[in-house]
């Protein structure tokens, strides 16, 4: 029965490489770690630049220069635009992060940054009437009610239903930004025969305090709130069970259903404010770019920033000046939109990529002593 | 059929996964026609050993001979090559599918041509190793027992004379392990090489010819197995002479607790896991539980916990129904019970949060509102560490890094400074090594000298005789009767595990 397998023994080596799990690194290695992974990230995005016909170190000096310096009439403007950029990505990252510590993936951060703002621009629109800082209160609070109420929805199926919340997020986006468009072209045209809607008053536009918008303070209250909130709180002790086990979360006499909806509201709430943000902010209408992607983006900063509300700032402001930055460097070296983004995609790979040198590493297969 | 005398000569095998070392220069050799118990302590490194001669792993240095050749052995398929056959501790079996598909599977023999062909070899194979099954019963309809013969004899169809059974007889009855052995027997008289990984030391010596030890890696030993007895073998084990007997202390009778009244729950699946269960736990008492596992104990303790729904029957905790509280309900009405789960890192503690923050558990809504109060869980954090000895770098190190020992040490402790009166216990030894069961077993015993209620689910019916003083025999989630586990012996226990009734006169009645 046996007597073939006998003779068949097998003279192949080992495997060349294998995946193995680190042991935990200390912080100083993690973070040595995670320098080489950015030097390797400008050496493999200046080789790129090299392989386009230009001198990688001045396209680098674009980015900067396009994020940092200004004209000379006003010096401060570019690292005003690059703050701009980054106060809706800081607060829709915070947003999300919340959903994330509790393991809730919320992908709808663009639905609920829409939803926030129409709601917001339905009060900037029609009642422009009132005091200016009483319209600016409402406008607040409706666009953080209406992205939490939008969060609040897939929330709800998944502790009622248990539904896949990954798939219901995403798909509310899509809804939230029709819903734009049907206003766009329906009750709220401005000028008929083109999509848009008109400006808002001046009563219902954020004041600004030293060229930004006031957009930043929320920011930087809400980086310290959302810090407080984690890892202060009786709620974020909740949040951090849930999202570990539920069945701990149970076992230790929570509400885990109530949890779960009170914290994915809160999710979607910040990200709804992001909304009100950008229309009051920036904008001052409000379009199908309201978003601008940063519901999305706002979940590769979350994580990078390994849910961590300060880092999430950092990683908001370093992303800031890539997108800034390369902007201006694309039409100085007159480049395509394209190779920019080919560009931030280099350095992102390789800062993701480095979050799974920290975990993992290869394993090459050793040389046999004998034989 | 020629047969070299050594089948496996394992020499010098070390294997590290990063700073630790799970094999230290190992050295094992297996005879054709020989059972070898390896024996040792949870993390001594007997599966990771295991694990390199069925093709999961790589040694990271040291050869391996089977049956006189040198060979490396990549993946299981090698594996199968050479004729190691494993059988692990949870099946690998397709359940929709009968004992015959599973066999046959993944053989490449399942073309229908060949199929009266597989048909006298599967026969022929179990008839020669009085491996008795039905070959066209469904996984489904089996029990474990038939499960584990199932892929006993999927191994030997597939030409394995090596067969490797890690912890075969955990979810086995006494009778069942009685039956496996005779079959482990007659296999090793027809020609086969058996290594079988256990730390129950009256297995080692009821089956085995030879054991070799493993100590932290490393192989201290290997004994003739008619020539060693039980102490030895745990001195080999664990390093220094061991006492091992259980202490039982006499406390006075206190009234009942818990009472447990008709109690009927359903599974997740919608089956009935519990049907018409009463039973009385009074103070400083402790009730063992025995089962086959997946007889209905999960559901009895979180029942008992409110974390499952109560089809009907009550709960009566101090003759107040608890029945339809929720765990929060349980623990604000102020009814001191602990349930310490079966599942440690799952539900019992938060695997990546330190031992203050797995204090705060169940006690952290307790204080100001809003704002989260760490410190009365870092001076109780502190104060375990101290008094149950355990050992972890700080107590700002994640559960998840501690020892099995360790973390049972940090979740009983923090159970016992809720100062319970009932305490619900799972499995608490599981995975533990010897030194650290005893301490458990110690800590259970000073909580029932306290006038504490304990129930204890157990496996190891030898501990249960031991420490209980009275044990509940769960099968299919009937009671089949309480008895002293003074006067219980294991073979008694062993019946009503497989469905017979104690009766009226104490006698078992077989219910067939």
């Amino acid at each position: 029965m046996t007597g073939s397998s006998l003779t068949h023994t097998k003279k192949s080596g080992e495997p060349l490489v294998r995946i193995a799990r680190r042991n935990e690194l200390s912080t100083g290695k993690v973070w040595l770690l995670r320098l080489a992974a950015f030097l390797l990230a400008i050496a493999a995005g200046g080789l790129f630049m090299w392989m386009m016909g230009k001198n990688p170190l001045t396209a680098y000096g674009y980015i900067l220069k396009g994020a940092f310096v200004g004209s000379k009439r006003n010096p401060l403007s570019s690292i005003q635009a690059t703050i701009i950029f980054t106060i809706p990505l800081t607060i829709v990252s915070l947003g999300l992060s919340l959903a994330y510590k509790m393991k809730f993936w919320n992908i709808g951060g663009e639905g609920q940054i829409i939803i926030g703002a129409v709601c917001a621009t339905y009060f900037a629109l029609f009642h422009s009437y009132l005091p200016k800082p009483i319209l600016l209160t409402i406008m607040f609070v409706v666009g953080a009610l209406g992205g939490g109420i939008w969060a609040l929805i897939p929330a709800l199926f998944k502790v009622r239903f248990n539904t896949n919340e990954t798939l219901f997020t995403l798909m509310l986006n899509y809804i939230g930004l029709y819903i734009i468009k049907y206003l766009e072209n329906g009750p709220w045209r401005a000028t008929p025969g083109f999509a848009n809607i008109a400006k808002i008053d001046e009563s219902a536009r954020l004041p600004q305090i030293s060229g930004i918008h006031i957009g930043w303070i929320f920011a930087v209250f809400l980086i310290g709130f959302i810090y407080f909130y984690l890892y202060h709180t009786k709620h974020g002790y909740e949040i951090s069970v849930v999202g570990e086990s539920q069945p701990t979360a149970h076992y230790a006499g929570m509400n885990v259903k109530t949890i779960i909806l009170r914290t994915i509201f809160l999710s979607g709430a910040i990200c709804g404010i992001a909304g009100m943000i950008q229309v009051a902010g920036i904008d001052y209408t409000l379009s199908t770019g309201v978003s601008g992607g940063v519901g999305f983006e706002g979940i590769t900063v979350a994580w990078l920033a390994q849910l961590n509300p300060f880092v999430i700032a950092v990683v908001s402001f370093v992303f800031s000046v890539l997108e800034k930055g390369s902007r201006v460097m694309q039409t100085e070296l007159g480049l395509s939109a394209a190779s920019t983004g080919v560009l931030q995609g280099i350095i992102l790979f390789f800062f993701l990529g480095c979050e799974f040198f920290v975990r993992y590493t290869f394993v090459f297969g050793k040389r046999r002593a004998s034989k | 059929m020629e047969k070299t005398e050594v089948a496996i000569e394992l020499s010098g095998i070390t294997k590290t996964f990063g700073t630790v070392i799970a094999n230290d220069n190992i050295d094992l050799s297996v005879n054709s026609g020989e059972i070898i118990a390896l024996l040792g302590e949870n993390g001594s490194g007997k599966t990771t050993l295991m694990n390199m001669l069925s093709g999961l792993y790589h040694p990271d240095s040291g050869t391996i001979h089977v049956k006189g050749q040198q060979v490396s052995i990549n993946s299981p398929k090698d594996s199968f090559a050479l004729g190691i056959g494993m059988i692990h501790q949870h099946f690998k079996l397709v359940d929709v599918l009968s004992a015959r598909e599973n066999i046959l599977m993944g053989t490449k023999r399942i073309a229908k041509k060949e199929d009266k062909t597989s048909k006298s070899s599967i026969e022929e194979i179990s008839k020669r190793f009085g491996l008795e099954i039905d070959l066209d019963k469904k996984i489904y309809d089996m029990s474990v027992s038939e499960k584990q013969t199932v892929e006993i004899l999927k191994v030997l169809y597939r030409g394995a004379d090596i067969l490797i059974l890690d912890e075969p007889t955990a979810v086995l009855t006494p009778q069942e392990i009685d039956k496996l052995f005779l079959i482990l027997r007659k296999m090793r008289d027809e020609g086969c090489a058996i290594v079988i990984i256990t730390h129950k030391l009256n297995e080692v010596l009821a089956v085995s010819d030879r054991v070799t030890i493993l100590r932290k890696g490393k192989s201290v030993a290997t004994v003739i197995t008619s020539e060693t007895n039980a102490s030895q073998l745990t001195e080999l084990m664990v390093g220094k002479p061991v006492v091992l007997a259980i202490d039982r202390p006499d406390t006075e009778k206190e009234p009942a607790v818990l009472e447990v009244v008709w109690l009927g729950v359903k599974n997740s699946e919608g089956a009935n896991a519990l049907n018409d269960l009463s039973f009385t736990i009074s103070g400083g008492e402790i009730l063992g539980v025995a089962g086959v596992a997946g007889s209905g104990q999960k559901e009895l303790c979180e029942a008992i916990a409110g974390l499952l729904k109560i089809k009907e029957g009550a709960i009566l905790y101090r003759k107040e129904n608890i029945v339809g509280k929720s765990p929060a309900e349980i623990i604000k009405a102020g009814i001191s019970m602990s349930f310490i789960p079966e599942d440690r890192l799952g539900m019992g503690l938060v695997a990546s949060m330190d031992i203050t923050h797995n204090m705060l558990l169940k006690s952290y809504k307790e204080g100001k509102p809003v704002i989260l109060n760490r410190k009365p869980a870092r001076v109780l954090a502190e104060k375990l560490v101290d008094t149950l000895d355990i050992s972890t770098p700080s107590i700002s190190t994640p559960v998840r890094k501690l020892s099995g020992g360790n973390v049972q040490k940090v979740l009983l402790g923090r159970e016992i400074q809720s100062n319970p009166q009932l305490l619900i216990t799972a499995y608490p030894v599981r995975g533990l090594d010897i030194n650290s069961s005893y301490t458990i077993y110690d800590l259970l015993n000073e909580q029932k000298k306290r006038g504490v209620a304990i129930l204890f689910i157990g496996e190891d019916l030898d501990v249960l005789l031991e420490l209980c003083d009275r044990i509940l025999v769960l099968c299919h989630g009937e009671n089949m009767g309480i008895v002293d586990a003074g006067k219980a012996t294991k073979e008694m226990l062993g019946l009503m595990m497989t469905g017979q009734k104690l009766g009226r006169d104490g006698e078992i009645n077989d219910r067939q």
